[in-house]
């Protein structure tokens, strides 16, 4: 059998419309958070700087888009303590997912694909590591031991991720406040998704093992807006050392949101910190409403998990020549043809089968309002997407939301399965094992709102709403790594990396500050990673702190933005840029063209670059020639208005001498001239 | 004071005195504070004995695990206590008329396991009850029967264990069982499959070896798929030799029979470790069999077994290299070693300043047969003048037998004679495959990465 190839070359997951969307409500926009008692706490994930993996030789952030091997494999969940499973790993091996690994030789050794054991940690990251701490005011931990943290859906092919704290207890100051830092650990970065479909879930390995840290705060915070700015704080934190990478999926955050009677839930994977208010707001809209559904269902004497009870029903026959098209099987033939389903791999056992769910006294509880612009179907089509492998858009029907154009199979289903009045109809459609899933995880979903909000994974997206992803694992999925040694970590070597620490970023922007530069520009250096150079050139090569601020925080972005390639710039060429500033100040005035030409010529040293630009000094003899350029001059202007003759000589003789011969000189002379010829 | 009865395992000097400072114990759950203000919550766990005595080792209430150094604690105390049970979940295994019987012997590779969540200790799971509990896909395959023989590391097998082993075997085939399974550590899993192949002749049912790459505690653990196939083909499959039954490719596709006497591991880690050496292996196992080879032993209920269990260990392989010395022969020779393997070079070659040496050790009674360290091909030691000489001086050539294999063999051999004629006669013998007359070209294949024609191969296939 020829390995699978993913459908799309994308890395990114489609998002297909599912049940349960609603127009958004007046309700939805207003929360009262500290009356809902809303607190959110933030894991941030961070890719550190290293040449090399956490723990194999494989270079670290060379990215790939093909593949030359690929390796099929299953999770299996393993016995906690007790004796039993962890809900989430029994979750996932309810999914029975097939997992597709694609392997570059480039980037992935044997180790990424689980047939070597690791080899001895980084040392290189783990310094890394304790900097970030240091930065973050923590307190590094003795003896660094490694564990590791199951996750079953394949992110990572051991079937768990090797993690260790490195340090604990920092402080950030935040408003006037204090953040909490609970911990920081060092780990393993996980393998990015390339599809997922039905049964089969692909992912590259190109990723996977780069070493990140991620940054745990208390959930210290209080409204969807304070969480944009702690994830932005801790971004210029980690950023200020200039040793982690920067730029897409370099750093990614888990906001943990909760609201007073609801619980932890995880939007994981927020890409940027301009998502987090309106998934913290959504967040807390969902949890919100999901309390009131709780108390609804008590008040109908569901008050229990087990009080849930369905009634499912083969109505396949009742839909063959049905409106609705996925309830039929030609077009269920159709669609797993023209999407390349494959029996043994995305699709799940069985005849295609549409399974009636009745669901006893739970009627008005499927369009029940959950997070803005969804409802409780929208929760139900959620597990089921991620359960049962059932993924074909809307995922299911139901009696709340049925389409208009097909009402009177609504009502001809209402009769097979004996509908009452009282009772919510969802119906799902596929291979019939699946359908039988999905038919459980609905009732399991329900019995979950008898108790309010359950412990889930959410991913989050740019719409600022969340579809479920996981049950949310507990302590229960961490255990020691019996193949690594823990790393005993010195006070010599925290005193050592605590010298050369970078300035904390709230000092530095103290710093600028004095010097002039607005706040805007200092945080966009950190976060670019340009404040190091700033700070560079301003202590080896004399150049101003304002000027150098703006230079790299507005000119360069400028520059950058028109089309100039300045990320080709060699590190070098700056200290050597700003010592020919200091040379000649002149020179400042044809920055541009000397930025343009480096970008351009990266393997010219600037010294080359200012003798092809001519601008190694004043050009002999240049005032004698300056009668004729202003005969020129004069004879281009059209009319005898003498201050456009100065403006326009000026601008002439300017571009003949602009960064070798200092603009204040060239007008000085022009002046002279033009007014000894009067 | 006993390991169990240690209130401080695996703590030693400053930490010990420390912690008994402390009134602290393992699976104490603690409340500590250092000295940068700091506060850890969590249960002093057991401390390896080959780590240094200056930290304290907490599982966090997080999961995490954390080492804090004794100098830094500034006060500890034990709020509670959470001692870890070791106990396996023992679901009662369902009996089903209709399925084949099928005995697992434990020989202390652990196949199925719980992870001690904690320490990370390994506990194995092995009564029936367990193993369905972790593995319940096998009572749709077999009615399953375990008996543990011994607990010990694959690498420290040896004669007392090939033959409490071989008689066990001998025991469930006179039982009437449909077929057998060796849970084993892989490591010589290879060595022990061929001296079952001599000390087991002619059995009826399937004797199939099994263990994992990967260890059961881990989610993506080779170990249920292998016991899986190794069930199936020890209850429904049709190979009845000393078989091993292992992954094929790394990925989850088949698991590969493998006869005892020409298999080896060929990778420290890889799942797909055993490979069939100079031939081709005999049957793929998944949901259905497909054997790869009609030359195999069916099934036969009426045959006989044969068990013997001789087995003299004072024989050894010579690893043989360039400028080796001849009074390592000799040392071998004093020593009272009565066979030696050598595994030369080439077809079966050792230099010049060594056959004195090996001429006075077969002159002293001890027998020397030849194989290669190539593995693939033969011993052919009539081709070159140096190997001519080798057979003058009375070294035996053992074709293409595996020197693991000549090594369990010449030990079984020596075991019931020390007539020179009748050892040479039954080393070259073959029982089970350990010779072969011919090498077909797909017996040996070890695809050369790099090669377009490769690349092509393994990026359209599972690896
Ligand atoms: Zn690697």
């Amino acid at each position: 059998m020829a390995p699978a190839s993913p459908a799309s070359s994308s890395d990114a997951p489609d998002r297909a419309p599912v049940a349960g969307t609603r127009p958004r409500s007046r309700e939805d926009e207003v929360l009262d958070y500290a009356g809902v008692g809303l607190i959110a706490g933030l894991e941030v994930h961070q890719q550190l700087l290293t040449e090399r993996k956490l723990f194999c030789q494989c270079p670290a952030g060379r990215y790939t888009r093909t593949h030359d091997g690929t390796v099929l494999r299953h999770m299996r969940p393993t016995l906690s303590e007790l004796g039993v499973y962890d809900g989430t790993a029994l979750m996932e091996f309810k999914t029975r997912k097939h997992i597709v690994y694609l392997l570059n030789r480039e980037n992935t050794c044997t180790y990424e694909m689980d047939d070597t054991p690791p080899f001895p940690v980084n040392q290189k990251a783990v310094d890394v590591a304790i900097e970030q701490c240091l930065m973050l005011g923590c307190d590094i931990v003795d003896e660094v031991h490694i564990a590791r943290k199951q996750y079953l859906d394949g992110s990572i092919p051991t079937g768990f991720q090797r993690t260790a704290i490195v340090g604990v207890n920092g402080r950030l100051p935040f408003r006037g406040r204090t953040l909490t830092i609970t911990q920081v650990s060092v780990e393993e970065d996980s393998c990015r998704e390339v599809s997922d479909r039905g049964h089969l879930i692909v992912w590259r390995t190109d990723r996977l093992g780069m070493p990140l840290i991620e940054t745990v705060t208390a959930p210290d915070l209080r409204t969807p807006d304070e969480v944009e700015e702690a994830i932005l704080l801790v971004g210029r934190v980690c950023r200020s050392t200039g040793h982690v990478r920067v730029g897409l999926g370099a750093s990614r955050q888990d906001v943990n949101v909760s609201v007073r009677g609801g619980r932890r839930v995880e939007i994981k994977g927020v890409p940027r910190a301009g998502w987090a208010p309106a998934l913290v707001h959504g967040e807390g809209v969902r949890q919100t409403n999901l309390l009131r559904l709780r108390d609804e269902l008590h008040r109908r004497g569901l008050t229990r998990p087990d009080a849930i009870g369905i009634e499912t029903t083969d109505v396949t026959d009742l839909f063959a020549s049905s409106r609705l098209e996925p309830l039929r099987r030609d077009a269920w033939e159709r669609f797993v043809s023209s999407e390349g389903r494959r029996p043994e791999f995305e699709l799940g056992e069985g005849a295609f089968r549409v399974l009636a769910v009745r669901l006893p006294g739970l009627g008005d509880t499927l369009s029940w309002p959950t997070q803005p612009g969804r409802t409780f179907a929208h929760e139900l089509a959620g597990r089921v997407r991620v359960v049962s492998g059932l993924d074909q858009p809307p995922i299911l029907f139901h009696s709340e939301d049925w389409p208009t154009a097909a009402r009177d199979e609504l009502d001809a289903l209402r009769m097979a399965v004996q509908w009452g009045p009282d009772d919510g109809l969802v119906v799902v459609w596929g291979p019939e094992a699946d359908t039988r899933t999905a038919a459980e995880e609905i009732r399991i979903r329900y019995a979950d709102a008898t108790e309010g909000v359950p412990h889930e994974t959410r991913q989050p997206f740019p719409d600022g709403s969340t579809d479920f992803e996981r049950i949310l694992p507990g302590p229960d999925r961490m255990y020691p790594d019996t193949d690594s040694p823990p790393t005993r970590v010195t006070r010599e070597r925290v005193e050592r990396l605590r010298e050369t620490l970078s300035e904390r970023p709230w000092e530095r922007e103290a710093r600028y500050a004095d010097a002039g530069v607005p706040t805007s520009t200092v945080h966009y250096l950190i976060r670019r990673g340009g404040a190091a150079r700033v700070d560079q050139v301003v202590r080896d090569c004399g150049a101003d702190l304002r000027f150098a601020a703006f230079f790299f925080g507005e000119r360069l972005k400028g520059l950058r933005r028109s089309g100039v390639a300045v990320h080709e710039i060699p590190e070098e060429r700056w200290c050597e840029l700003f010592r020919a500033f200091l040379e000649r100040p002149a020179r400042h005035e044809a920055w541009a063209a000397l930025v343009t030409r480096l970008a351009d010529e990266p393997w010219e040293t600037t010294a080359e670059a200012l003798r092809a630009l001519g601008l190694d000094g004043a050009p002999a003899g240049w005032r004698d020639r300056l009668t004729r350029w202003l005969d020129d001059a004069a004879a281009e202007v059209y009319d005898d208005d003498p201050g456009r003759l100065v403006r326009h000589a000026t601008g002439r003789v300017m571009s003949e001498l602009r960064g070798r011969v200092p603009a204040r000189s060239v007008v000085e002379a022009v002046r002279t001239a033009l007014e000894a010829g009067r | 004071m006993t390991d169990a009865e240690d209130p401080l395992k695996g703590y030693r000097g400053r930490a010990r005195a420390r912690l008994e400072g402390w009134g602290a114990r393992v699976w104490g759950d603690i409340r500590a504070t250092n000295d940068a203000g700091s506060t850890f919550e969590g249960v002093i766990l057991p401390r390896s004995e080959t780590l240094d005595d200056e930290h304290v080792v907490l599982k966090l209430k997080t999961g995490y695990n954390v080492g804090l150094h004794i100098d830094r604690i500034v006060s500890l105390e034990e709020v509670g206590y959470k001692e870890a049970i070791y106990k396996i979940p023992d679901k009662e295994f369902p009996l089903r008329p209709d399925l084949p019987k099928v005995t697992l012997l434990g020989t202390g590779g652990t196949i199925a396991s719980r992870l001690d969540y904690r320490t990370g200790a390994v506990i194995p799971a092995f009564t029936p009850g367990e193993l369905y509990g972790a593995v319940p896909e096998l009572a749709d395959i077999a009615n399953l029967t375990t008996k543990k023989l011994f607990g010990v590391f694959s690498e420290n097998m040896a004669k007392e264990q090939f033959v409490i082993l071989a008689e066990a075997i001998g025991r469930e085939i006179e039982a009437g069982v449909d077929g057998i399974v060796v849970g084993h550590g892989t490591d010589v899993m290879g060595h022990t499959a061929a001296i079952l192949s001599f000390m087991v002749q002619d059995p009826p049912v399937p004797i199939v070896m099994v263990g994992s790459q990967r260890s059961s505690d881990r989610p993506s653990s080779d170990a249920a798929r292998n016991l899986i196939d190794a069930v199936r083909a020890a209850g429904q499959g049709d190979v009845a030799e000393v078989v091993i039954c292992m992954f094929g490719p790394t990925s989850d596709r088949y698991a590969l029979l493998h006869r005892g006497t020409r298999c080896r591991k060929m990778h420290s880690s890889y799942r797909s470790t055993f490979r069939t050496i100079g031939d081709i292996p005999l049957a793929m196992v998944g949901e259905r069999f497909r054997y790869l080879t009609p030359d195999y032993r069916r099934r036969d209920r009426s045959r006989k077994v044969r068990i013997n269990t001789a087995y003299d260990d004072r024989t050894t392989i010579l690893y043989y290299y360039p400028g080796m010395k001849p009074d390592v022969v000799d040392a071998m020779v004093e020593k009272g070693y009565r066979g030696i393997v050598v595994a030369g070079t080439g077809l079966g070659h050792v230099n010049k300043p060594l056959y004195p040496a090996l001429k006075a050790a077969i002159a002293a009674g001890v027998h020397v047969v030849m194989t290669v360290q190539t593995l693939w091909g033969y011993a052919q030691m009539y081709v070159y003048d140096t190997g001519r000489d080798l057979l003058d001086i009375g070294v035996v050539a053992l074709d293409n037998m595996l020197p693991e294999t000549a090594l369990m063999k010449l030990s079984w051999v020596l075991g019931q004679t020390d007539d020179h004629d009748e050892v040479l006669r039954m080393m070259r013998t073959p029982v089970n495959g350990e010779i072969t007359g011919r090498e077909p070209h797909n017996g040996y294949l070890i695809l050369q990465g790099g090669l377009p024609e490769t690349e092509a191969f393994i990026s359209s296939h599972w690896k």
